[in-house]
């Protein structure tokens, strides 16, 4: 299913080696990561070495090489949510989810993230739960939305 | 708008979607239709309109009545405020936060009514997926002044004379800039627009692209004939989806416009643009690194000895490179005229400045005011002054590449050359307050570790250094502060600024260098008596 997808999305390009970074984008939108086979299917398609695909999806930290959890949770860590006390949220998250930053869940429930900004900063401190933006956080409020869940079962992998 | 009794105009910028404006403005709309009540009423989505803290928000014209911070639930009171013999509502309005008095008019809320909003004005006002909402406003009437009328040649002396200069940071000429790139040799040119806002804390450039797509593809364009270029393209951050979708529809609409692509409006000029998404990469924000990105490369800047961008940028062509701001001030400058930008500001830095003020400060949101506006106006007149009845400790502008600036500086003028004098830099538009409650150690760890993260690795100095400031930083802030560590940072800053090869490398240390100069007793209290006077660090 996977090749499938993969063979999908390069034929809507025309092979060009400028096309790598806008393919591996689409990639990771339709199957959430870059697995290997896929990446050395995108260097035949381009005709480069799989580790000119390899060196770019490493350099950019949008890209990822394991698969994410079904819910994806990112603490903004820049200036503004950082002094309205961000450290504080990563934390207390950290807690009810059982995982540390970088990490998803043996079950792959969750991924923990931290992203630079998400351009909400007049809201800080943020957080974004998959697509949606939660503003104004506070440890009590990040406790209350994470209250119950979080794997018990250990086996966590970073990144 | 004309035949419209009232419009409804529900903000639809990240931070109000975040609140549920979407939601919002579906049941309006649904709410109208059902009630058979819709004639004369439109409803419609804006952009931005700075004010992020109270969103969602709300602005009923004509007459301009604000709501703020709208909820699903009050919809139906909504509607029927705005049916004939509706009265406004009350509960709904801006509270002044000083005198709990209600403000019920957009115009006559203090964060507004300092403000000179030039490309911001029409953020929050227009839809931004709708091309006719922007030339009701005079939009595209520069394009169409300049290639009907002008020169390329008389374009790049009107942006010479207009005196503005590059919004993304470090204000270079914009008309020398374009200039250069008119006269590097080559058939094939390309227009850029740098939108990679790497900044950590800033959301001006997504504000603007959310709220006023066409205002930048504008610009661009222009520029495009200016300089003699048919390829542009927008280079947006990964983060940004929404930005994204509003310039793709935008894009669409000027294209079916005939204001992109072949002959635009019946000239034989033809340009037309497209939108590359960078990959999460801050150093991309530099101009040869976002080069490479574009071509498909890792994001890495150019080494030294290297041509300058005009002459040999995107697949070596002279490529023109601004910011998303500069481009959105090109027809407004076309306009009205070099003599009207030129008017605001102060002598060496025209026009206006765009903040986005966070941090601890009662007004956050997105203001725009003259440049050599104070420090002061900006906190205290716009801002609302410090929240809790603490006192100002610092301001910081620049981001990650600026400085931290004390409360006692805070009545220098905000503008590139004093910024720049005072240790800081203007930087692309992130202002951060910082109180009595924020740790200025903690603040240049923070930087550094940012700086640390995003190094691309290529320059040694630039690499390990900003990780062992880090790590020495690290361990002040774990009351693991060493007697020598002081020195050894200055060192570190001085060599790292000498041997990095781009911005990032050489500015990398700033954070470190303003504290140090203004906040030492605080470096001090940590090392020594083994105290964080702010409370923040953990000591152990
Ligand atoms: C590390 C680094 C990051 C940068 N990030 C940005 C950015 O996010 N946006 C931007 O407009 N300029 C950024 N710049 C500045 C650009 O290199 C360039 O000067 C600017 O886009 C030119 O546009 P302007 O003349 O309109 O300011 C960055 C520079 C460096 C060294
Ligand atoms: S800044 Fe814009 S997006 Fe954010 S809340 Fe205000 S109006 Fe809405
Ligand atoms: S200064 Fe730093 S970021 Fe810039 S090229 Fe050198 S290593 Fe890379
Ligand atoms: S600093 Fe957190 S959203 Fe910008």
């Amino acid at each position: 299913m996977e090749e499938e997808f993969v063979d999908r999305i390069l034929a809507s390009y025309k092979g060009e080696r400028n096309e790598l970074v806008p393919i591996l984008q689409e990639v990771q939108e339709n199957l959430g990561y870059l697995p290997e086979k896929a990446m050395i299917d995108i260097a035949r398609f381009l005709g480069v070495p799989g580790s000119h695909v390899y060196s770019v999806a490493s350099f950019y930290a949008q890209f990822r090489t394991l698969p994410l959890g079904k819910t994806r949770v990112a603490v903004c860590r820049g200036t503004a949510c950082h002094i309205r006390g961000a450290p504080l949220i990563l934390h207390e998250i950290e807690d009810a989810i059982h995982l540390k930053e970088g990490e998803t869940s043996g079950d792959l429930e969750y991924t923990l993230e931290t992203v630079a900004c998400i351009g909400c900063c007049a809201l800080a401190p943020c957080i974004k739960v998959n697509m949606d933006v939660a503003g104004d956080m506070t440890p009590e409020k990040a406790k209350e939305l994470f209250k119950g869940n979080g794997n018990s079962n250990g086996g966590n992998r970073g990144e | 708008m004309a035949n419209n009794r009232c419009s409804v105009l529900v903000c639809q910028g990240t931070g109000c979607v975040s609140g549920g404006s979407e939601h919002i403005y579906n049941a309006l709309k649904d709410e109208l239709e059902s009630s058979g009540h819709d004639e004369g009423i439109s409803v419609k989505r804006t952009g931005c309109h700075g004010f992020c803290q109270q969103g969602p928000m709300i602005v009923v014209e004509p007459r301009g009545v604000f709501y703020t911070k709208v909820k699903t639930d009050d919809v139906p009171d909504i509607i029927k405020s705005v049916l004939p013999g509706g009265k406004s509502l009350d509960r709904l309005f801006y509270r002044d936060p000083v005198s709990e008095k209600a403000v019920t008019h957009y115009h006559d809320i203090p964060f507004y009514i300092k403000q000179e909003r030039t490309i911001l004005k029409y953020c929050g006002y227009i839809d931004p997926e709708e091309i006719n909402d922007y030339t009701e406003i005079g939009g595209y009437a520069a394009l169409r002044k300049a290639i009907t009328w002008m020169t390329p040649e008389g374009v790049i002396t009107e942006v010479k004379n207009s005196g503005i200069r590059g919004l993304g940071g470090a204000g270079f000429p914009a008309g020398r800039k374009w200039e250069s790139c008119r006269n590097a040799p080559g058939d094939v040119k390309y227009v850029v627009c740098n939108a990679d806002e790497g900044d950590p804390g800033a959301f001006q450039d997504r504000s603007v692209m959310e709220g006023n797509p066409h205002s930048v593809i504008e610009g661009m364009i222009i520029a495009a004939y200016a300089i003699g270029a048919d390829k542009g393209f927008i280079y947006v951050r990964a983060e940004y989806p929404l930005a994204v979708n509003r310039l793709k529809t935008a894009i669409e609409q000027a294209r079916q416009e005939g204001l992109l692509g072949d002959n635009i409006l019946d000239s034989d000029f033809s340009f037309d643009m497209e939108i590359f998404q960078g990959a999460g990469a801050f150093v991309c924000g530099e101009s040869t690194a976002l080069v490479r990105s574009i071509e498909g490369k890792r994001g890495m800047p150019k080494a030294m000895p290297r041509p300058r961008t005009t002459e040999e940028g995107l697949w070596n062509k002279p490529t023109l490179l601004n910011n998303v701001k500069t481009f959105a001030n090109i027809p407004l400058i076309i306009t009205n005229g070099a003599g009207w930008f030129a008017r605001r500001g102060t002598e060496k830095s025209k026009g206006t400045a765009v903040f986005s003020l966070t941090g601890k400060v009662v007004n956050c949101g997105l203001i725009e005011v003259p440049m050599g506006a104070t420090l002061r106006k900006i906190i205290y007149d716009i801002g609302g002054g410090i929240p809790g009845g603490k006192s100002l400790k610092a301001v910081q502008t620049g981001g990650p590449s600026g400085g931290c600036l004390p409360a006692e500086m805070i009545d220098i003028p905000v503008d590139f050359d004093s910024l720049a004098e005072a240790g800081s830099i203007m930087g692309s538009g992130g202002l951060v307050v910082m109180d009595e409650g924020t740790c200025m150690v903690d603040v240049a760890r923070y930087f550094l570790d940012f700086n640390r993260r995003e190094s691309c690795g290529q320059c040694i100095p630039c690499r390990l250094g900003t990780r062992q400031m880090f790590e020495i930083l690290d361990d002040i802030t774990k009351g693991k502060g060493r007697p020598g560590d002081i020195d050894l940072l200055d060192r570190l800053s001085k060599s790292i600024k000498r041997s990095s090869i781009c911005g990032l490398g050489k500015t990398a240390p700033n954070p470190v260098i303003t504290t140090l100069r203004y906040f030492r007793d605080e470096y001090d209290a940590h090392i020594r008596d083994m105290r964080c006077p702010a409370g923040v660090c953990s000591m152990k």
